[in-house]
């Protein structure tokens, strides 16, 4: 397909507002602000049924519709551009090789819910996009895109850009807002929900930097065109993050629903080592269910993968070959679990240490016949049981491993060593 | 008690930090939205933030020093003790484990002389292991001080060792 969202970044200028301008940047926030209502705009991304690229897939026209049309006090956008989840390197693209459109875009979205001050959140690790935006954002300044009197109207923008110190919870829209107002990113209990009470207590609506990145496109070429590509309820284009045994890992930007295996096979060159076979495919992120090696004929769409009990979460398609030990490789996501819980519900600060605990041992070849279950009834009493989703990004990868490679958990029970050979997702080393 | 916190008894920041300070307390809606930015300063300026430097902060932005070091002690990258002066960081999650990341971390393990959260005696090299980086399409990946090195492996981490000035 053409390039949409990726149109600019093999120019080697990409980053500059001169490479933008001069490939049609900032015509999009001009016509909107001097044509059309914020009404309109949001109007717009409501016909062309984006949903958000965070994880969520709530429709961003609809989650824009809830911010109050008049109010006393301020309103704010926050651009979410903290992409922590593992298995996700797409946000972190158009920060470093495209940052205009994504300040282009945090303009219109603030634009239409009737924000003055909109924030870029960045994830802390992401000094080098940092120091892009940082100097994208004075280019953009110093051309009047923001600030006072956009194009000569009433309208007025500020973007403050805000870097985070290390924390993968703070991804989570309400400890984001925590974070910015300076305090330990802890989630909020919702309701209220961020359009009624967010930052500093005031209306906020939190994008993701990919769904901000397509508004542009929507304002200058329209709903209908934006509906024409990808599927029903599923539209637009999308970033496909490719990592693990794949010949060839990156980014890839296909139709909304591509197609598993053709992803994997076609775009990403067959897995990395010849003379193996797929073994499982996390297609989300690292919190979403893992498919099986049979379970891969689905397309990437929110609502495909839901019908097949998994999620498109982020799109961070992580890629497993059969030497893989899938007890190591839930041992490593539990371990990351347990590392980022911000410890304020007990069934989440518990139960992550707990699921990495008896995860280690069975790894070790030293559970017990109970373990197994044990894990499943963890699983099952986190999710659903705290402020936010962690627990449940812990418990979901935690169910569908165990229960779909059962047998091979079940080897791991007192063998007195991991079964698979050491060291598990590591063993491309015995390739060497 | 009080004038630990309410900034009589403590000693002004570093003058040539005084104007950023200024910068970024005036860049925020709400004072407090500069506490984590401030910090970072100091942390660029010193290394690290250390308890003084964190009452200092406490006193000018008027808030307990405690909670101030609630957030010192939430945020991995703010750091309250001096590290070497290259810290390098392996991505351990899974995209990177699956590419490498341990054959990499034992290597630097018996290249350096340390451990996984230890500094080399000459004060050079501090390594750590982190959680995913956000660059699992070019794995391994190991960040050191502010910046990146993609597609690691032990031969190509000697080339950027060697690189690394004392």
């Amino acid at each position: 397909m053409e390039k949409i969202l990726l149109r600019n970044i093999d120019n080697d200028r990409s980053h500059t507002l001169e490479a933008y301008m001069a490939a049609g940047g900032y015509r999009a926030l001009e016509t909107a602000v001097k044509r059309h209502t914020p009404d309109e705009i949001v109007g717009m991304v409501k016909d062309s049924e984006l949903r958000g690229r965070g994880g969520a897939g709530f429709p961003t026209g609809l989650k824009w519709s809830f911010m109050p049309k008049e109010g006393d006090g301020p309103s704010y956008l926050i651009c979410n551009a903290d992409e922590s989840e593992p298995g996700t390197f797409k946000d972190r693209l158009i920060i470093e090789r495209d940052p205009h459109l994504l300040i282009e875009g945090t303009l219109i979205a603030a634009y239409a819910i009737r924000a003055a001050t909109a924030f870029i959140y960045i994830r802390g690790e992401f000094v080098r996009g940092h120091k892009i935006l940082a100097v994208a954002l004075e280019e953009a300044r110093a051309k009047n895109f923001i600030g006072r009197r956009l194009f000569g109207t009433e309208a007025g923008i500020d973007i403050i850009l805000h870097r985070g110190a290390g924390s993968y919870i703070c991804g989570e829209e309400t400890a984001l807002m925590d974070s910015l107002e300076g305090k330990r990113g802890y989630p909020r209990l919702k309701p209220p929900f961020p359009a009624q009470q967010g930052l500093y207590g005031c209306p906020t609506t939190v994008n993701n930097v990919e769904t901000l990145a397509n508004v542009p496109f929507i304002v200058e070429r329209g709903a209908e065109w934006y509906r024409s590509i990808g599927r029903p309820k599923n539209t637009g284009p999308k970033l496909y993050c490719l990592s693990g045994h794949v010949r060839r890992p990156g980014v890839y930007e296909l139709p909304m629903g591509v197609p598993l295996r053709e992803l994997i096979f076609d775009h990403g060159g067959g897995l990395s080592e010849s003379g193996r076979n797929l073994r499982a495919v996390i297609p989300g992120g690292s919190s979403v269910p893992v498919l099986t090696a049979e379970e891969i004929d689905v397309c990437m769409d929110f609502d495909s993968l839901a019908k097949a009990g998994t999620m498109l979460g982020s799109a961070g398609v992580i890629v497993m070959d059969h030497t893989v030990c899938m007890v190591k490789s839930l041992l490593n996501l539990a371990r990351f679990y347990a590392h980022e819980s911000c410890g304020q519900c007990t069934p989440c600060r518990e139960g992550t240490g707990w699921l990495a605990k008896i995860l280690q041992r069975v790894e070790e070849g030293k559970g017990t016949g109970n373990d197994l279950d044990l894990l499943l009834s963890i699983s099952d009493r986190m999710q659903g049981n705290t402020i936010c989703p962690l627990a449940d990004a812990a418990a979901m990868p935690t169910r569908s491993f165990v229960t779909k490679f059962r047998d091979e958990f079940e080897r791991h029970l007192g063998a007195g060593s991991c079964p698979v050979g050491r060291p598990g997702p590591a063993r491309m080393s015995l390739a060497e | 008690m009080s004038d630990r916190t309410n900034g009589l008894a403590m000693e002004p920041f570093p003058a040539r930090l005084e104007d950023r300070i200024e910068t970024i307390l005036g860049r925020y809606p709400r004072t407090g939205s500069a506490l984590v930015p401030i910090l970072q300063l100091i942390q660029e300026d010193a290394g690290f933030v250390s308890v003084r430097a964190q009452e200092q902060v406490a006193a000018r932005l008027r808030i307990p020093a405690a909670f101030v070091a609630g957030v010192v002690s939430f945020y991995t990258m703010i750091r309250d003790r001096k590290i070497g002066k290259y810290h390098l960081q392996v991505c351990g999650t899974l995209s990177c484990c699956l590419r490498g990341s341990e054959p990499l971390l034992d290597h630097l393990k018996d290249r350096l002389g340390i451990r996984e959260g230890e500094t080399s005696r000459d004060g050079k090299y501090t390594l750590s292991t982190v959680e995913c980086l956000g660059s699992c399409g070019t794995a391994p990946v190991v960040q050191i001080n502010d910046e990146y090195y993609e597609d690691m492996s032990p031969e190509k981490i000697e080339g950027v060792l060697e690189g690394l000035k004392d």
